[in-house]
């Protein structure tokens, strides 16, 4: 396909995803402390992964996340959450009990404080952003197989 | 009062859309209508006027005084349930009806509704 | 917000709709940070982003868009009988409802919500109680939720495929 795109487009994006990326990060990590937690965080490092979809092209996304990977983040994110539900069986006897916080607790307000809480943070994290990225980059590259449909990239011709 | 007949007002804006719009992609927008006034309003209940965000803060001393102020933090919990549950059924939404755009060529739902009965006969 | 969802239904241009979703969902994000929810805030801005993102891709496939053709009138009829009925039963409900800016959990004395206020932060350690809320108290709400994304995900990447495998049988 040809690329069309604008080079302000390409070179903002550059430099913009990284940060977006550790935005992500941070407020997936951070989400005890202060607002932010695993969904938005996800949401984000997602939207970082979109912008350089949308901003260069899908072989500049994939060579940055294949889409293995994403598969196995969304897929992890789900096991690692369920593997701590049932670590709380094996350590506590309850489904998801805390149990880091029972037995090894924080300072409150301290980055180590939120026992599983962190823990699910990434997970649910890491499922959120493999799936919504999975979803964008199917409905951005199955369009080529279509008929009489319109691409990304006359869309930029107008 | 005011501000729960408003999360009603968007609400009924929302259903009047459903059931008068034909376009798909208008439906979609409807149902994510419904679903930002019926996130406001949940979020409207929990509400204390003068409150706190549920976050505790070094700032805060006692326990107790952070409870008296604090928002009410399970409705916002449900409520970021709820937004990420809108996103997915967004998406889902949106790639069914790509699928009957494919399909049928309109995203009109009487003219679908007529294709497939033709396609029937 | 609510000229914009009025916009949103009856502008004739699709692309022109979907943005004024955008700013319903924007309107809703600083209304949440009015409301001292900030997680909500920053979640609902994401996910209005990707919202658009989907949509502007699904009013690509169509030009720009002549909708709605000949209206008939049931529809509106069926859409003011439902009206009238939400608001009969809305009606009788704000009878009940606490002022505005009195939340109801302090109605009642063994409320869970003061617990979790009260409680949250030796319970669970953590400082942000929406959090300990959503991912301790409640985690089988987020359980069913992760299994609410993960079926969305799956059916919606199934029937991308199935476009693509019939392409490739097809030629």
């Amino acid at each position: 396909m040809e690329d069309n795109r604008s080079l302000i487009i390409k070179r903002v994006s550059r430099w913009m995803a990284p940060f977006i990326f550790l935005y992500g990060v941070y407020l997936a990590l951070y989400g005890h402390l202060s607002p932010g937690g695993g969904f938005p965080g996800g949401v984000v490092v997602a939207a970082a992964f979109i912008l350089i979809l949308l901003a260069r092209g899908e072989p500049a996304a994939l060579s940055k996340i294949p889409y293995a990977v994403a598969k196995e983040l969304d897929a992890l994110g789900a096991l690692l959450f369920l593997g701590v539900g049932l670590a709380g069986i094996g350590v506590s006897g309850v489904f998801f009990a805390n149990f880091i916080q029972e037995f090894l607790p924080g300072q409150p307000l301290e980055w180590f404080s939120g026992g599983t809480i962190i823990i699910n943070n990434v997970a649910i994290a890491m499922k959120v952003a493999g799936s919504i990225f999975l979803v964008l980059y199917f409905l951005s590259v199955l369009r080529i197989s279509g008929e009489g449909e319109v691409g990304f990239s006359s869309l930029e011709e107008k | 009062m005011l501000p729960y007949i408003l999360a009603l007002v968007l609400l009924l804006v929302g259903v009047f859309g459903i059931f008068t719009r034909k376009n798909l992609i208008k439906i979609i927008i409807s149902i994510s209508i419904i679903e930002s006034a019926v996130n406001l309003f949940l979020i409207l209940v929990g509400y204390r006027s003068g409150g706190i965000a549920p976050i505790f803060t070094a700032r805060m001393a006692e326990i107790s005084e952070f409870a008296d102020q604090a928002v009410d933090p399970l409705p916002q919990a449900m409520v970021l349930t709820s937004i990420v549950i809108g996103v997915s059924l967004t998406a889902l939404l949106v790639v069914i009806s790509l699928r009957l755009h494919h399909v049928y060529g309109t995203y009109d739902i009487n003219k679908i509704f007529f294709a497939r009965e033709s396609d029937e006969e | 917000m609510i000229i914009a969802a009025v916009v949103a239904l009856y502008t004739e241009e699709l692309l022109s709709a979907v943005i004024a979703l955008g700013a319903v969902g924007f309107g809703s994000s600083g209304t949440f940070l009015l409301l001292r929810a900030p997680d909500l805030a920053i979640t609902q801005v994401v996910v209005e982003v990707i919202t658009l993102v989907l949509l502007i891709r699904a009013t690509m496939v169509v030009g720009s868009i002549k909708t709605e053709g000949r209206q008939r009138y049931l529809p509106y009829f069926l859409a003011l009988l439902a009206v009238l009925f939400l608001t009969t039963f809305v009606f009788f409900s704000f009878a009940e409802m606490p002022q505005f800016g009195t939340p109801v959990m302090e109605r009642f004395e063994d409320a869970p919500s003061i617990y979790y206020l009260l409680r949250g932060l030796d319970l669970t350690g953590s400082a942000n109680q929406v959090m300990s809320v959503l991912l301790d108290f409640r985690i089988y709400d987020t359980l069913g939720e992760a299994t609410v994304i993960f079926t969305a995900v799956l059916g919606a990447l199934t029937l991308l495929r199935m476009r693509g495998r019939k392409q490739l049988d097809g030629g």
